[in-house]
């Protein structure tokens, strides 16, 4: 045996451990926030032993439009813009599909939906024509869009009402072989893998993440930064049309201002998921889980005979947290940076 | 004719305030002939009733943007601050809106912090507080049923009293903000230094400013003056409500956009969004006056904010 055959299995079992932090550093949220979701449910279990299916479930349905409404929010923060209009499109899906669903057979509600899918991506495309056009500021245009699109919901249906058939509901509110295995958590890992996968093994993916990293950079190397932006924007629409359809699945109604909610927490969700507002980093995986978790702190308050009002409270402060935490870390680095380059220099 | 238009247009960008009257002029002419009768002294005077409380908002988001920020917690704390001065009314006058502002000014150090010395970005920050100081309220609200809020009538003189009948006395509290703002950021320090944060953040850095003191004030203040605009709110509604101020969240962040000040910060004045406030109170009369149904009031008022915004972008680019 010779020595470098000796050495040889080392490396690699060395440069496998490499791989895998190198993932980690890549994919920060693939591993952090499976074990945040992991740790939530086990402080469930541990403060309610009785936890079962049914919370299971309510937990699915709970969540899933505020999984959508961070999706849709991490596919246009990934390309560098932001969406405050998320919500309000939920709510414009949502009121459409209660209000036209509510005498139509199984058959002619899932075609419903798919129109209804439709008129998400057209929503978005809307906020991205003006983004792209207007070349006023993301924050802005999509602040008053959000405004617009509320006004649209309650054109629609002035007051909480409408329904759909029961097999359409039980697509979200009922549950697959298992008791466990919940319908409206199908649908969201359906939803990801159906609209997602697809765009992020394409071109289209690597345009998402170079426009949102360096636009200038993107431009220059001749990608169409226009166009990606507005697509951007497309994808956050036809996400927050899922959510919508979720949202009525869960609900059994619609509701004009149910959706307004999901703007802010779908973005705390995104941000607490590991996507960056400055764009470029970050994937969906991440923001989808942070959904759920965002969803348990209610949960557990109750289980805790807390208040759940301080749900809230607590998330802002969770987001506040997460920031602070990730810009002193910056900060602290920044300043062994210094020293560093200061030590170089004397 | 093009170079005329042409030169009209330099016009315009040169003086981008003067357009703006010029657009306020139009839009209170074409009321007056949509509706004759109905610009009187007193529907001005009502006007600039209404304006103050977004003019004192606009305000604090003017010195925040100047800075490249942006606060989304301006709504929240208007709202804090109305409801624990409401629920302290018993406790006399000056303690009550102690209480009121106290809220403003503990937000706008949080957010000051974590914005200047943690450098957090501006938007996901003041997101966050705007969450929790919404939830804490919540909770709040249902902590104290025993004291009912109370709206104090000097508050409610100030958010819809008027002087002499024809002068709001919340223009009393808006005028001297305004001067003090207009003048501030013209010609002291603070105000320059918030200009060349907002421009370039690391040549300050290299030229030995403290950044982190300039963005905590700046924050500090905007807490502080959305607190006022709450009382002034709370003032005209008479009523302490915890969703007070929600609505006013859109127009603090357009009248400033409108205004010509750019959230990407070092461009623009107070003066801007000054006109910028009256602009979209006059637009809200006129979808009042056109008694048109909420929906399509609020579709319309979102539609002109984009196109007024756009055309403000496009034309000073």
């Amino acid at each position: 045996m010779t020595a470098a055959e000796d050495i040889e299995p080392k490396l690699r079992v060395k440069s496998r451990l490499g791989g895998f932090r190198r993932f980690v550093q890549r994919h920060p949220s693939l591993v952090g926030m499976p074990a945040l979701v992991i740790v939530f449910l086990a402080v469930t279990l541990a403060i309610h032993p009785e936890y079962g299916s049914f919370d299971a479930q309510s937990l699915a349905m709970g969540a899933m439009p505020l999984a959508l409404a961070a999706a849709a929010q991490a596919v246009v923060l990934i390309s560098g813009g932001i969406d405050l209009s998320v919500g309000s499109m939920i709510a414009v899906s949502n009121v459409l599909a209660a209000s036209t669903m509510e005498n139509a057979t199984f058959g002619q509600s899932l075609v419903l939906a798919a129109a209804i899918l439709v008129a998400g991506a057209l929503q978005g495309a809307v906020n991205g024509l003006i983004v792209v056009f207007s070349r006023v500021p993301d924050v802005v245009v999509t602040l008053t869009t959000g405004f617009i699109w509320g006004g649209v919901a309650l054109l629609i249906l002035e007051k909480p009402g409408g329904g759909a058939p029961e097999e359409f509901l039980s697509l979200g509110a009922g549950t697959l072989f298992s008791p466990w295995l919940s319908g409206a958590l199908v649908l969201v890992a359906a939803a990801v893998a159906i609209i997602w996968i697809p765009v992020r093994t394409s071109r289209l993916g690597l345009l998402l993440y170079a426009v949102g990293s360096d636009r200038a950079a993107a431009f220059r190397s001749g990608v169409n930064v226009e166009l990606t932006r507005f697509l951007a924007y497309v994808l956050g629409g036809l996400f927050s049309a899922v959510g919508g359809i979720g949202l009525t699945m869960t609900t059994g109604i619609g509701s004009p201002l149910a959706g307004i909610y999901y703007t802010l927490s779908g973005l705390a969700a995104a941000v607490l998921g590991g996507v960056s507002l400055a764009g470029g980093r970050g994937g969906i995986v991440g923001p989808v889980l942070a959904a759920y978790v965002l969803t348990l702190i209610p949960t557990d308050l109750i289980f805790l005979n807390i208040d759940p009002n301080f749900g809230q409270v607590i998330q802002g402060t969770l987001i506040v947290l997460v920031v602070m935490g990730g810009g002193l870390v910056t900060l602290l680095q920044g300043r062994r940076r210094e020293s560093a380059s200061g030590l170089n220099n004397s | 004719m093009r170079a005329i238009g042409r030169s009209a247009l330099g016009v315009l960008r040169r003086h981008t305030t003067a357009a703006l009257v010029v657009l306020l002029l139009g839009f209170v002419g074409g009321i007056e002939i949509a509706v004759p009768g109905t610009v009187t002294p007193i529907w001005i005077s009502n006007i600039v009733l209404f304006a103050a409380p977004l003019g004192i908002l606009a305000a604090g988001q003017t010195l925040v943007m100047l800075s490249g920020g942006i606060d989304l917690s301006v709504a929240s704390i208007a709202t804090a601050s109305a409801y624990l001065m409401a629920t302290h009314s018993s406790l006399g006058g000056v303690p009550a809106v102690l209480w009121g502002l106290a809220a403003g000014l503990v937000v706008g150090l949080i957010n000051g912090v974590g914005v200047a010395i943690l450098q957090v970005q501006p938007l996901v920050m003041t997101l966050g507080t705007g969450l929790m100081t919404e939830g804490s309220l919540i909770v709040y609200s249902q902590k104290i049923l025993a004291t009912a809020p109370r709206v104090p009538s000097f508050i409610q003189a100030l958010g819809s009293g008027k002087v002499f009948g024809a002068i709001p006395i919340d223009l009393l509290l808006w005028a001297p903000i305004a001067v003090v703002v207009l003048i501030g950021l013209r010609s002291s320090g603070f105000g320059r230094l918030l200009y060349a944060v907002g421009d370039n953040r690391e040549a300050c850095k290299l030229s030995g400013v403290r950044v982190w003191q300039v963005l905590l004030a700046d924050y500090v203040l905007c807490g502080l003056l959305a607190a006022a605009a709450g009382l002034v709110i709370v003032g005209g509604t008479n009523n302490a409500d915890i969703s007070l101020a929600e609505v006013y969240l859109l127009p603090s962040v357009a009248a400033v956009i409108i205004g010509g000040t750019s959230i990407f910060g070092g461009r623009g004045g107070y003066a801007g969004s000054i006109v910028g406030a009256v602009i979209l109170t006059v637009l809200n009369s006129l979808l009042t006056l056109l008694d048109a149904p909420e929906p399509i009031r609020q579709i319309l008022y979102g539609a002109i904010i984009l196109i007024l915004a756009t055309a403000y972008t496009r034309l000073t680019d």
